[in-house]
């Protein structure tokens, strides 16, 4: 990689950070030669200019910017390129007579930059970013700002001699600005207040759509009659609070998305066996345009994309993204293997069964809870104070204008008007965009990266967790690893680790990881049977390590444990059997090891939550688990994606609310299920499945905090409320008295708003705090224990 | 007299141009990514010429 750098001067690159650029990784990129797959990747094709962007996972810092922004320097055939770190994509425009997709993407590869380029890339989506909300912002702020100005003369100087000339052309001016304010800015409250009448709820857009719609009414009215100067001011503030609002409750992740399904997941393209030749000629096809009957060629690393039937070679399937078992499975030719397992040792030939969207897998995304997304049943806290809220006002402004009907009725009119303006719940609006935009922030910078604000509302609201096993609860891998049996000797040892260290089965790498101490002599013989074991030699001895039948072929078998008393002790433990010559000596059992400090955690949270364990393994661990987990949890095993899915549903249907905590696809029908999904994800970078929001695994044990922080947040909220009805009483008191002149009106709403959003910042803030030090503590811990 | 209207419509006509100054920023998706220009304005156009690189960074660097 250095040659290539130092050719083109680039050499700077390693200047500017002491420890840049990441290993460079070859992968296998030959789709991209087949044209009609590379023409769907690219942005823009034109005879000699193209554009594409691709996903480079690897960026990450200031000088793979640098380096890629200098990729024209590389090679003359790329014109330019422009990465956007936050997203980590890189934007390249190329010429194709100098440089075809495929050389750029293995120059990327070269220089380290591997692309991920998945199923997903090739459906077209309209990206169309929502900009709409900043554009109503700026024109509230706009003329807001403008309002202001024009408004202030007339609170200041009263009956000045110029001012009585120009007054009328500033008001005008004023209502000018107001208009675009009310239709464009404020429109949506209008929108969403008719919706909420006309499916009988009472929103919280409807006391501000009221509020809104009086404002500019009775302020045109003041002004046309030359009653007074309108409460212009009052209603651009009030549409520019409740924007700002809505903007800070929006926090986006550039590099995170919550909407995946299994086209993130799956490769673009696969190599298909033309079986109308005589000699097989293998060609790069789409994955969508294979059918039933098709022979494809899985290489080592590779997805299975599609239902199939092992033909030739030795298959050992990765199913942890689909069931979430731990253990590759072995395949013999004649089996089935499902979409969505990963081939992890050699090369296999397939015959495809059903196409892509007909597999196992991916059915799953079929169901209606994916295509619908989450039903909107849920009220926020807001909605539920509007309902009451609404109602006491509008009762206030009858009685208020049947008092003055009797009292005086030349002013019924005004404070009218006047009471539906002061009470207009800017304050109330305001209160819980700011609280949970703030906590929102707060779990952002603490690795809990949650979709939207609402979520924090539903997480405060939670009786049930749910744990997925593998991935969630433990770590993806097994490593824990115990023996039982005979003990080996020294020369026996040595002959074990060298036979596992020749042998690529994920569970001999890990073993020989444990063992690698014991040292390695060569082996006279290696031999390797798929899906039973291995067997080395050296010297007159030999080893056989493997299944139980493996390893007990050759000798006695009396030599050996009984095999039905030794299944009942660990029938579904993953284990692996050793023997020698002088016949049977052991075995070694693998368990999960969980994560980080999992058990305290969950007692913690079995405190005051129902906790449910739902696995798609084989239920081996129980009794670890029994033992780390507190005594009222419930378990499931064998769970299939559906089932997860169905369990949920039940529960719901019980009137429970339900957080799942789940990692891979076989949990993506309960994430979606759910109230609250959130996926652990050991690399935030990589992909997980569509949730609510995506936990990075160092900080699971942080979940209780998260949770109950929620619960503070909301609490935050009901006292930011009560602060505003008290502003509201304050201003009901003039406005029901006939005084509310519209310069009190300017000073009440924004201080009411202004002090609010302090309220709940400074709360939150505080609350996130906690946060930081209990983690700066443990941090603490940490190091003094090491 | 009439100066004050000119002076309105000017001030009124300069926010105007701002305003639609920012709209047309936020259109081109100047706002969408706030964090690889303030990097990319780091960099020198042109790599530092060899001769003073060679002795300085490349040697400990080759790996």
């Amino acid at each position: 990689m250095y040659e290539i750098l130092d050719e083109n001067n680039l050499n700077y690159y390693y200047t500017i950070e002491s420890n840049p650029g990441s290993k460079p990784s070859e992968g296998t990129f030959g789709f991209l030669k087949n044209e009609t797959i590379a023409k769907k990747l690219l942005e823009f094709n034109e005879q000699d200019t193209q554009v594409v962007s691709l996903l480079l996972p690897t960026i990450h810092c200031s000088s793979c910017i640098w380096i890629l922004e200098n990729l024209n320097k590389l090679h003359p055939g790329v014109k330019n390129a422009q990465v956007n770190f936050p997203k980590k994509k890189a934007r390249i425009v190329f010429t194709p007579t100098e440089i075809s997709l495929h050389d750029l993407v293995m120059l990327l590869c070269s220089i380290g930059y591997k692309p991920y380029i998945s199923l997903d890339d090739t459906t077209k989506k309209k990206k169309t970013v929502d900009r709409s909300l900043i554009y109503k912002l700026g024109v509230a702020g706009f003329a807001f700002g403008n309002i202001m100005f024009l408004s202030f003369p007339e609170y200041f100087e009263v009956d000045e001699f110029w001012l009585e000339r120009f007054k009328y052309v500033f008001r005008w001016l004023m209502f000018l600005f107001s208009i675009p304010v009310v239709f464009y800015s404020g429109w949506g409250y209008f929108v969403s207040a008719s919706k909420g009448i006309r499916s009988k709820i009472l929103n919280i857009d409807v006391p501000i759509a009221l509020g809104i719609a009086v404002l500019f009414l009775r302020s045109t009215l003041e002004i046309a009659l030359d009653w007074g100067t309108g409460f212009f001011d009052s209603l651009a503030g009030l549409v520019f609070f409740l924007l700002l609002g809505r903007f800070f409750q929006q926090k986006t992740y550039a590099y995170l998305s919550f909407e995946r399904d299994y086209k993130s997941y799956f490769p673009i393209a696969v190599t298909r066996l033309n079986k109308n030749d005589t000699k097989p000629k293998e060609e790069q096809v789409q994955v969508h345009d294979l059918s039933p009957g098709d022979r494809i060629l899985i290489r080592n690393g590779e997805l299975v994309p599609v239902d199939a039937i092992l033909l030739h070679g030795n298959a050992l399937i990765d199913y942890s993204f689909v069931t979430g078992e731990a253990v590759p499975v072995s395949k013999k030719a004649g089996d089935q293997i499902f979409a969505g397992g990963k081939q992890e040792m050699g090369v296999i030939e397939l015959e495809v069964v059903s196409s892509v969207a007909q597999s196992y897998l991916t059915q799953l995304w079929s169901n209606e809870i994916f295509s619908r997304g989450k039903q909107t049943v849920f009220q926020s806290l807001t909605d539920k104070i509007s309902k009451r809220f609404t109602v006491s006002i509008i009762s206030i402004a009858m009685i208020a204008a049947l008092f003055w009907l009797w009292y005086d009725s030349s002013l019924v009119l005004n404070v009218f008007t006047a009471v539906l303006i002061v009470a207009c719940p800017c304050a109330i609006a305001l209160a819980s965009p700011f609280t949970l935009g703030n906590l929102l922030r707060t779990f952002g910078k603490h690795k809990l990266y949650l979709k939207n604000a609402e979520v924090i509302e539903k997480m405060a609201d939670l009786d049930t967790l749910v744990f997925d096993k593998t991935g969630t609860l433990s770590h993806t891998h097994k490593n824990i690893i115990g023996y039982d049996g005979m003990e080996l000797s020294k020369e026996e040892k040595q002959l074990l680790t060298s036979t596992l260290r020749s042998s690529n089965h994920p569970l001999s790498r890990s073993l020989y990881r444990l063992l690698e101490k014991n040292g390695i002599a060569t082996l006279d013989s290696f031999q390797e049977e798929v899906g039973k074991g291995v067997t080395g030699k050296m010297g007159g001895e030999q080893i056989r390590i493997g299944s139980y039948d493996y390893v007990t072929t050759p000798i006695q078998k009396n030599t050996a444990p009984k095999r039905k008393e030794r299944k009942q002790t660990h029938s579904h433990n993953t284990v692996v059997h050793v023997s020698t010559q002088k016949g049977y000596k052991g075995h070694y059992t693998f368990y999960s090891e969980y994560r980080n400090r999992m058990g305290e955690t969950l007692h913690q949270l079995g405190k005051e939550y129902d906790i449910v364990v739902l696995s798609g393994d084989n239920d081996g661990e129980r009794p670890q688990l029994e033992q780390l987990l507190p005594e009222k949890t419930r378990y499931y095993f064998n769970q299939k994606p559906e089932d997860k899915m169905a369990f949920i549903k039940a529960m719901q249907g019980k009137g429970k609310h339900i957080m799942m905590v789940g990692d891979g696809l076989n949990d993506a029908g309960a994430l979606a299920q759910s109230d609250v999904g959130i996926a652990i994800s050991e690399n935030i970078n990589v992909f997980s499945p569509a949730c609510n929001g995506i936990l990075d695994a160092s900080r699971f044990h942080d979940l209780p905090k998260f949770l109950s922080l929620s619960k503070k947040g909301i609490a935050v909220i009901k006292y930011a409320f009560l602060f505003s009805l008290l502003y509201n009483l304050v201003g009901l008191g003039f406005a029901v008295t006939g005084n509310l002149k519209p310069v009190i009106a300017a000073i009440l709403m924004p201080l009411s708003s202004i002090s609010i959003v302090v309220f709940t910042t400074v709360c939150a803030q505080i609350l996130g705090r906690k946060l930081n030090r209990k983690n700066k503590l443990l941090d603490a811990d940490k190091s003094h224990l090491f | 007299m009439s100066i004050i209207y000119m002076l309105l419509a000017i001030s009124v006509i300069v926010a105007l141009v701002f305003f639609v100054a920012f709209i047309i920023s936020v259109k081109k998706g100047q706002y969408d990514d706030t964090y690889t220009p303030s990097i990319r304005m780091l960099f020198d156009d042109e790599a530092p010429k060899e001769e003073n690189l060679s002795e300085t960074t490349t040697d400990q660097h080759i790996q």
